[in-house]
């Protein structure tokens, strides 16, 4: 309830406010209306180029710069449809592919949203230590940029190891976790950031002002800095949701976890010349998991919106 | 009051959705394989494969499912593969107990300093093969000079590259192309020889339908280059475990015959019942279609049987033949596999000769000179 206080309290934000109000009314069927045009813009592109596009791709020099459109490199967007009704394999009990790919897309998001919160914890934490300290800046700033420059092929196996070492009373690492970490390991890095900028970009005399009042540096962070960053968080917290989903599904390849949208990816990946709608269906599930990831980072925006004064690319 | 019923909304609906998102996590907690329950006095043994639950690796996944380890004292958890999963330093890194591999991959690590060895070499032949369609006339190594060559790298290439040198083709003859998980630029034309192992890719092309006769892909429209044949095959799946222990550890060492003496009666039920076999590894896991696992099933236990020593004995011949091509053999960049001789503890025939006199005390036939594989027909999509 807080919040809501500091919320009150801040009545210069009252133009944004009523900005949400109009996003909300006329501009939301608008919005939906766009992004299906969108969609089917694609859809069409897509069959248009099946139709339309030479059968051998364009070849320049040895390079293909076009691609073929033949059914097993291009299926239609109705084979697709198809064989996501139809069951995942001729088998008796064989469930259908839609419920197959929605298991794994949820086991999937669960792994990706902790290592979301995760993520996001270490990143403010972080942005928070290089805005109190200079010292802690210098010291970190280099070193988080570096951690992103370690790739996922090394980092897998060993996250997979030392957990595999951990195991403390009832508590064992189970290989989801691992998964998770790496997710968090790409996800917290535009937080941490998107965070240290946001939190510095008070203007001087905000700051200034603050010193006159002689308020303490919490003060000053909850209620100067904090509200000032949220206009950089939100895309860093997009990018970070993004990040998660893709680690994720990646992860789950690198260490071989079962259950989840990258191992459907690996097995389904053989039938892409005998049954060519079949990779498809778990690419489409990973496709709902990024949008439902974004829409989950939207809620938190709407929650954040009064803050909001614009949006700033990391 | 306006403000905090719109906060409250807001609230409710982020606590719905993290709801959402947490349940699907639980469940996915729940999921993962934990069977603890059944230990009672016996050991626990982790076997780290060298990919994803199929049926290339029938044998073990059917002796826990048929009680074989158990009945040896042990039990066993098969942790499966990942792309960048390496079984041979996972087990050199002392996380599991046992791993499976192929020989060419793991002389390298064991150059590297991986100190474990090959105690039974289940796969006496190889799988790997290289196919092309008839009208492209590459029917022996030397045929493959100028041709567009697919290959998977990553160690998958040193039975093609040594069977192009034995015949005067350098890598350099060849354009070597990196081939996918999937065989559609083998089908499209892009890749004339394409890389097959004969449990899985050449299945997936004689599971597709061939837009010229409406039919699936005959086996008679391929030419099938097969490195046994060409005498540049590669010793593929065995066991290894860890050197050290090996000598240090009694235990262990009895362990060992245990384990591989449960795998051997794994892979002779598998053999036997193959229907059976594929369907305890779907069980375990595996989204293969149930044509297609049938296949590899089948498939697979050819590599095994009929044996010409008893399952997993390691033919010296043989292995010379592995570390000669993996000393003697260039890549594309001019390197080789290893650059001196291996140890003497790359490999030992003492567990699985033990494993074998035991069985064939308890009157298990471990050569399976009369089995003959079974007819598999293949479907559109490997259903």
């Amino acid at each position: 309830m807080t919040q809501a206080g500091s919320v009150r309290t801040a009545p210069a934000r009252a133009g944004v406010a009523s900005r949400g109000r109009s996003w909300l009314g006329q501009g939301m069927p608008r919005r939906i209306l766009v992004g299906a045009l969108g969609v089917l813009a694609l859809a069409l592109f897509w069959e248009l180029y099946i139709f339309f596009g030479p059968a051998d791709g364009v070849i320049v020099g040895g390079i293909t710069v076009l691609p073929r459109a033949s059914e097993m490199a291009m299926p239609h967007l109705w084979v697709m449809l198809e064989r996501v009704l139809e069951p995942v394999t001729g088998g008796a009990n064989a469930i259908p592919m839609w419920q197959a790919v929605l298991e794994a897309s949820l086991f999937t998001l669960g792994i990706a949203a902790v290592g979301w919160i995760v993520g996001v914890t270490v990143g403010l934490a972080l942005a928070l230590l290089m805005q109190r300290f200079k010292l802690a800046e210098s010291a970190i700033l280099p070193w988080i940029i570096l951690s992103q420059t370690v790739p996922l092929i090394a980092l897998a196996p060993l996250v997979r190891r030392w957990g595999a070492q951990i195991e403390f009373g009832a508590f064992t690492w189970e290989n989801w976790m691992s998964v998770a970490l790496i997710a968090s390991y790409l996800a917290f890095f535009p937080v941490s950031i998107g965070a240290l900028k946001g939190l510095g970009s008070p203007d001087a005399n905000h700051v200034d002002l603050m010193h006159c009042y002689a308020v303490g540096w919490w003060k000053t962070l909850w209620r100067l800095r904090l509200p000032a960053s949220v206009g950089y968080l939100l895309p860093a917290l997009r990018l970070a949701a993004a990040s998660a989903v893709i680690g994720s599904v990646v992860a789950e390849v690198s260490i071989g976890l079962r259950g989840g949208i990258g191992r459907l990816i690996v097995e389904y990946a053989g039938a892409a010349g005998s049954d060519p709608g079949k990779p498809w269906a778990p690419i489409f599930g990973s496709v709902l998991v990024g949008l439902v990831a974004a829409g989950f980072v939207g809620l938190v925006s709407l929650f954040l919106r009064r803050f909001r004064r614009g949006e700033v690319a990391s | 009051m306006k403000h905090s019923t719109r906060w409250l909304t807001t609230a409710g609906a982020v606590a719905a959705a993290s709801a959402l998102v947490l349940s699907g996590c639980s469940a996915s907690g729940n999921s993962a394989p934990s069977d603890d329950s059944a230990s009672g006095d016996l050991t626990p043994v982790t076997l780290q494969l060298q990919w994803v639950a199929q049926a290339q690796f029938a044998g073990y996944y059917a002796a826990v499912d048929q009680g074989y380890y158990e009945d040896e004292g042990l039990d066993v958890t098969i942790a499966e593969g990942g792309a960048d999963i390496v079984p041979q330093d996972v087990l050199a890194s002392g996380d599991v107990d046992y791993a499976i591999s192929w020989v060419p991959k793991v002389l390298g690590s064991i150059e590297q300093g991986a100190n474990i060895t090959d105690v039974a070499q289940i796969f006496e032949r190889s799988a790997t093969t290289q196919i092309s369609f008839k009208d492209k006339n590459i029917t022996t190594p030397a045929d493959l000079a100028g041709k567009n060559v697919g290959s998977w790298g990553y160690g998958n290439e040193w039975e093609l590259f040594a069977g192009m040198q034995k015949s005067g083709v350098e890598v350099g003859d060849i354009n070597l192309v990196q081939q996918a998980f999937d065989m559609n630029a083998f089908l499209a034309g892009d890749i004339d020889a394409a890389q097959a192992m004969t449990y899985n890719e050449y299945a997936q092309v004689l599971e597709t339908i061939n837009p010229d006769t409406g039919e699936l892909y005959q086996p008679d429209e391929l030419n099938v280059i097969d490195w046994n044949d060409e005498g540049t095959a590669m010793l593929q799946d065995a066991i290894w475990a860890n050197t050290d222990k090996l000598a240090d550890d009694e235990a262990y060492a009895d362990q060992t015959v245990a384990f591989i003496k449960a795998s051997i009666k794994g892979w002779i039920y598998a053999a036997q019942n193959p229907e059976d076999a594929a369907t305890i590894v779907a069980d375990a896991g595996s989204a293969l279609p149930a044509g297609h696992q049938l296949w590899m099933t089948n498939e697979v236990s050819k590599l095994i049987f009929p044996s010409t020593n008893g399952v997993g004995l390691i033919d010296e011949a043989a292995w010379a033949n592995t570390v000669d091509i993996a000393m003697n053999t260039k890549n594309e960049t001019g390197g080789t596999i290893i650059t001196t001789d291996p140890p003497e503890t790359a490999y030992s025939n003492e567990y699985v000769q033990k494993a074998l006199d035991e069985l064939t005390a308890d009157g298990v036939d471990v050569m399976g000179a009369d089995w003959t594989p079974i007819d598999v027909t293949l479907q559109e999509g490997g259903e």
